[in-house]
């Protein structure tokens, strides 16, 4: 059963453009029972979210047992991240690193809201092939990797709600920041 | 072609002209969208749908196909069958089926796939007849129809058995129906 398979198997890899190809008719999918821009992303928002919150425990997993194979008999136990910016610099690097092969290009802290965060990506793999019409005005479709980010905020317990905004720079089109907007609760636990 | 040039041609592809992502994403990505589908529809909508969504993505991945490999037309449908299971899968999926269980008159086979990246980690629910009535990776049926029916091969294809759903092996059927012949579409001259 999928129980007895081994959890760290050695990559696989695919060919990019299946994946797009899938993701472009996952977005006609959603399109087609959606009533407008805010919608359509919230539904890819809904899918990603489910992986999201299957995916911490994933990655900790796999990097406690990368930890333990490293450092010859002393067993160092993986951390649970349970304070906002170390959960973001792990998202940062270890789940981007996971899902995309390379690291986020940025994470900042807004100087205007207390609970804000933004995390770029100069050139996300799911848009490399999508062209958003004029009439879609700022539809971003990375609203899909949102709610994988979303997903983990959630399983974490420091509950977010994460938005993909465009923006664009000469040299990075497709330029994507996920803003993240930590809940009350969450930055008052913070200050304890 | 023989068999051994497709092979040295699809590793070729495969290393030099393929950008190359996780497979894990991907595994991930289908099984949301699997699981949405699941909650929307019947299992056997969800059949339908998945295979059309697969046929919609045939469509346009049969013209990469032909852009990265620069092949000419097939001789016959062996050839096919051997183009699609050495080069086609191999550079979308990283995976090699084997062709076997040949028909009588040549226009049938079967695909069998031991290792699916669609179906990583994936089991199917216990209850609710998805056992019976799902087959999870039907967007390969679509994706394969769309391809064939691109280059004239009016083909059916379907699930014959799968692992998901306690079968020993994943098994895919073709069967050629006819030969399309190109026909001006309606309304264009």
């Amino acid at each position: 059963s999928i129980y007895d398979k081994n959890l760290f198997r050695n990559n696989h890899d695919i060919n990019l453009s299946s994946l797009s190809f899938l993701f472009s008719e996952m977005i006609s999918l959603s399109q087609s029972n959606s009533k407008g821009i805010q919608h359509l992303e919230k539904k890819l928002n809904n899918l990603g979210y489910s992986i999201g919150i299957k995916y911490l425990e994933l990655i900790n997993l796999r990097e406690n047992y990368i930890n333990n194979l490293n450092s010859n008999k002393n067993y160092v136990n993986g951390r649970r991240e349970i304070r906002i910016i170390e959960l973001l610099q792990f998202i940062h690097t270890k789940v981007w690193k996971s899902l995309f092969g390379k690291i986020a290009n940025n994470l900042e802290k807004s100087s205007d809201k207390l609970n804000e965060y933004m995390i770029t990506d100069d050139e996300p793999i799911f848009s490399k092939f999508i062209s958003i019409p004029k009439d879609f005005g700022d539809l971003n479709c990375c609203a899909f990797v949102a709610g994988i980010i979303e997903g983990i905020t959630d399983s974490a317990y420091l509950q977010a709600t994460v938005t993909a905004h465009t923006v664009a720079s000469a040299e990075f089109p497709t330029r994507t920041v996920y803003l993240i907007n930590f809940n009350e609760d969450v930055i008052k636990r913070e200050k304890l | 072609m023989s068999s051994k040039s497709y092979k040295s041609l699809s590793d070729d592809i495969w290393k030099n002209r393929v950008d190359k992502i996780n497979s894990e994403v991907f595994t991930l990505t289908y099984g949301s969208i699997v699981a949405q589908l699941c909650r929307d529809f019947t299992y056997a909508e969800v059949n339908t749908q998945l295979e059309k969504m697969g046929y919609n993505i045939g469509l346009r991945l049969v013209e990469e196909f032909f852009a990265k490999t620069g092949l000419g037309r097939c001789t016959s449908f062996k050839d096919t069958s051997e183009v699609i299971s050495k080069i086609g899968f191999k550079m979308f999926l990283n995976i090699t089926p084997t062709v076997t269980n040949w028909s009588g008159d040549g226009k049938q086979f079967s695909l069998i796939l031991d290792d699916n990246p669609l179906t990583d980690f994936v089991e199917l629910p216990e209850d609710n007849n998805a056992a019976n009535e799902l087959w999870y990776s039907n967007v390969l049926c679509g994706v394969l129809r769309g391809c064939l029916e691109m280059v004239q091969l009016d083909c059916d294809v379907y699930f014959v058995s799968d692992v998901l759903r306690g079968d020993p092996i994943t098994e895919m059927r073709l069967k050629l129906n006819k030969f399309l012949k190109d026909e001006v579409p309606a309304g264009e001259e």
